[in-house]
């Protein structure tokens, strides 16, 4: 089930979404997130569907890559789906023992799973299209107008970085906890919950231990390169706004000028009400 | 050149340099009396038992730590002026033992690009430092490569291209082979090498593979925090005893040599490589 999470995975292929600047591309799913949380019926949500589909055509993403995302959370989509559908008070249109289903429950479930699912596929779109470095210098810049938050926007992506440098560092380090504990005849198989987590100790001692020396010897080896914080730091890249990025801006407020047009359509799609 | 007209490019004075702990009784002398220089360009080797104090001298040398007491110059910069502290980090590079802890970022050319980014190289230059030095350590095909997929020699090497964007004068490597296997540790070795022969790079190694210093202009033997020997490969290997005395290997053909003497034969006791053992016994 983990694994199929995409959310948060890289999946590059060149396409000029690939290619547009982190910036953009956050202030673009911001953008799509307070729309989703706009629209209040389903002309809306037709339109960002559409909006969502040339966005996955034009980042040549697998479709079957993009469902799998929806896959990894569909308990979380189904538990919502379901509370709202039992749990709305108004006109009863069918009921199942002691629960009613209610047309207004049944529309807001419906409202609820478009936008869980809109939301996923949204985000997932941005992070398989952005490297998480990309993504990391883009959250850097626009913490920088977010008060409170700038005063440390250096330091998070910094962490951020330096977190994703040793994730694999550190599971290969697991893996090898695992296997040395395995050969001195660790079980993690079988058993009941408690005592599998129980013999999860064996390996998480060892895997703190290490991150700890790792951490002290990185924080020496950055202090010896003059690390100093992000005061008159530059960088080697620097962002860059491009003319595609301009042109995506215009695109973004043309989809923000629709989806606000679509919240005035009178004309119910599927719901009476 | 005479003696006099050498620059000088560290100079430790009378250091010593003590772990506090939390009372007396824990607190560690780690180096006691230590006195040397290393000039520019010259390539020296730290070699001592462990727990000898060789990493502490080192990151003495790189004002990371400060002498207890007695003094560290660096380049004519004392490591105890505060408002130099960048100064010697930048002229006094430092190339630690485990490759995986001292890089970064998650691409191998953000990483070479951080040290120049700490101090403020303007974009430009740094892309052109970058390049420079992923060219001299030979990793250029590597530059948009995650560290955690190469070896442990490469990302020694990438460790020591972030060193060189710096334009350090001088660098310290403390056992950078020590968790290498031989190909990498060849492939490190000659990338030191080759700094201090073409680009005429100071070099301060600290090591426990007395074949990697076998060709340094000078040695240096630490033993339980003072400096017991010091002078050329030749005359400090030749005192088998004496290191061994103090934990640490010979080179095989010095021993040998050494060994062959004991038993009666005529031979010279400063014999390093297989080369001159052979022209040695050929005479
Ligand atoms: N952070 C520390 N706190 C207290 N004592 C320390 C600390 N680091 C080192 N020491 C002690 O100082 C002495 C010298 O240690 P140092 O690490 O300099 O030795 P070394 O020659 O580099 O050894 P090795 O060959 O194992 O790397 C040792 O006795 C060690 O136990
Ligand atoms: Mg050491």
């Amino acid at each position: 089930m983990l694994k199929d999470v995409t959310i948060g995975q890289f999946y590059p292929t060149g396409s000029v979404i690939h290619k547009l600047d982190p910036r953009t591309k956050l202030l673009f799913t911001t953008a799509y997130i307070v729309m989703l949380f706009c629209i209040n019926n389903l002309w809306g949500y037709l339109a960002t569907f559409l909006v969502l589909v040339v966005v996955t055509l034009i980042s040549k993403i697998p479709v079957g890559y993009i469902i799998r995302g929806i896959k990894g959370l569909v308990l979380i989509i189904l538990l919502t789906v379901t509370l709202n559908l039992f749990m709305t008070p108004g006109n009863v249109i069918a009921s199942l023992g002691p629960f009613n289903i209610t047309l207004e429950g049944l529309k807001i479930a419906t409202f609820m799973a478009l936008r869980l699912i809109f939301l996923i596929v949204g985000t997932s779109i941005m992070t398989l299209t952005t490297s998480p470095l990309d993504l990391t210098d883009g959250m850097e810049w626009c913490m920088r107008f977010i008060p409170f938050v700038r005063r440390y926007a250096h330091e998070l992506s910094m962490m951020m970085s330096i977190a994703l440098r040793f994730i694999p560092t550190l599971m290969e380090e697991t893996d090898r906890i695992m296997k040395a504990q395995k050969a001195r005849g660790a079980n993690f198989e079988t058993g009941n919950i408690i005592s599998r987590a129980k013999n999860l100790i064996p390996i998480l001692i060892p895997l703190f231990i290490s991150a700890f020396r790792r951490a002290d010897e990185l924080a020496t080896a950055m202090e010896a390169r003059c690390y100093r914080g992000g005061e008159n730091r530059t960088r080697m890249n620097q962002l860059i706004f491009e003319n595609r990025d301009r042109v995506s801006f215009v695109l973004m407020f043309m989809m923000i000028g629709g989806l606000i047009l679509t919240t005035m359509i009178k004309m119910p799609l599927i719901f009476p009400i | 050149m005479t003696m006099e007209q050498k620059v000088k490019m560290i100079e430790v004075r009378d250091v010593q340099f003590v772990y506090p702990g939390n009372n007396e009784n824990e607190s560690v002398n780690a180096l006691s009396g230590v006195n040397f220089h290393i000039d520019k360009g010259e390539f020296v080797g730290i070699i001592g038992h462990n727990g000898s104090g060789k990493s502490t001298l080192s990151k003495l040398l790189n004002a990371i730590i400060f002498p207890t007491k007695g003094d560290v110059i660096v380049n004519g910069l004392n490591t105890k002026d505060h408002e130099h502290l960048w100064d010697i980090r930048q002229t006094a590079g430092m190339v630690f033992q485990n490759p995986d802890n001292q890089l970064v970022a998650t691409i191998v050319e953000d990483d070479v690009a951080f040290g120049p980014e700490n101090l403020g190289v303007p974009s430009l230059e740094i892309r052109e430092r970058v390049d420079r030095a992923l060219a001299t350590v030979e990793m250029q095909a590597y530059a948009h490569q995650k560290p955690h997929q190469l070896s442990g020699g490469q990302k020694q090497r990438v460790a020591i291209a972030g060193i060189l964007a710096m334009e350090p004068e001088c660098i310290i490597f403390d056992e950078p082979t020590a968790m290498l296997d031989p190909s990498g540790r060849r492939e490190v070795m000659e990338t030191i090498k080759k700094l201090n022969r073409d680009k005429n790079m100071t070099v301060i190694h600290i090591t426990h593979y007395m074949s990697e210093i076998i060709n340094a202009d000078r040695i240096i033997v630490l033993d339980q925090g003072k400096i017991v020997m010091e002078g050329s490969p030749e005359s400090i290997f030749k005192n088998v005893r004496a290191l061994k005395k103090i934990g640490l290997d010979v080179p095989q053909m010095t021993e040998l040599a050494y060994e062959l003497r004991n038993a009666g034969m005529d031979i010279r006791d400063n014999i390093l490589s297989i080369d001159e053992m052979v022209d040695a016994l050929c005479r």
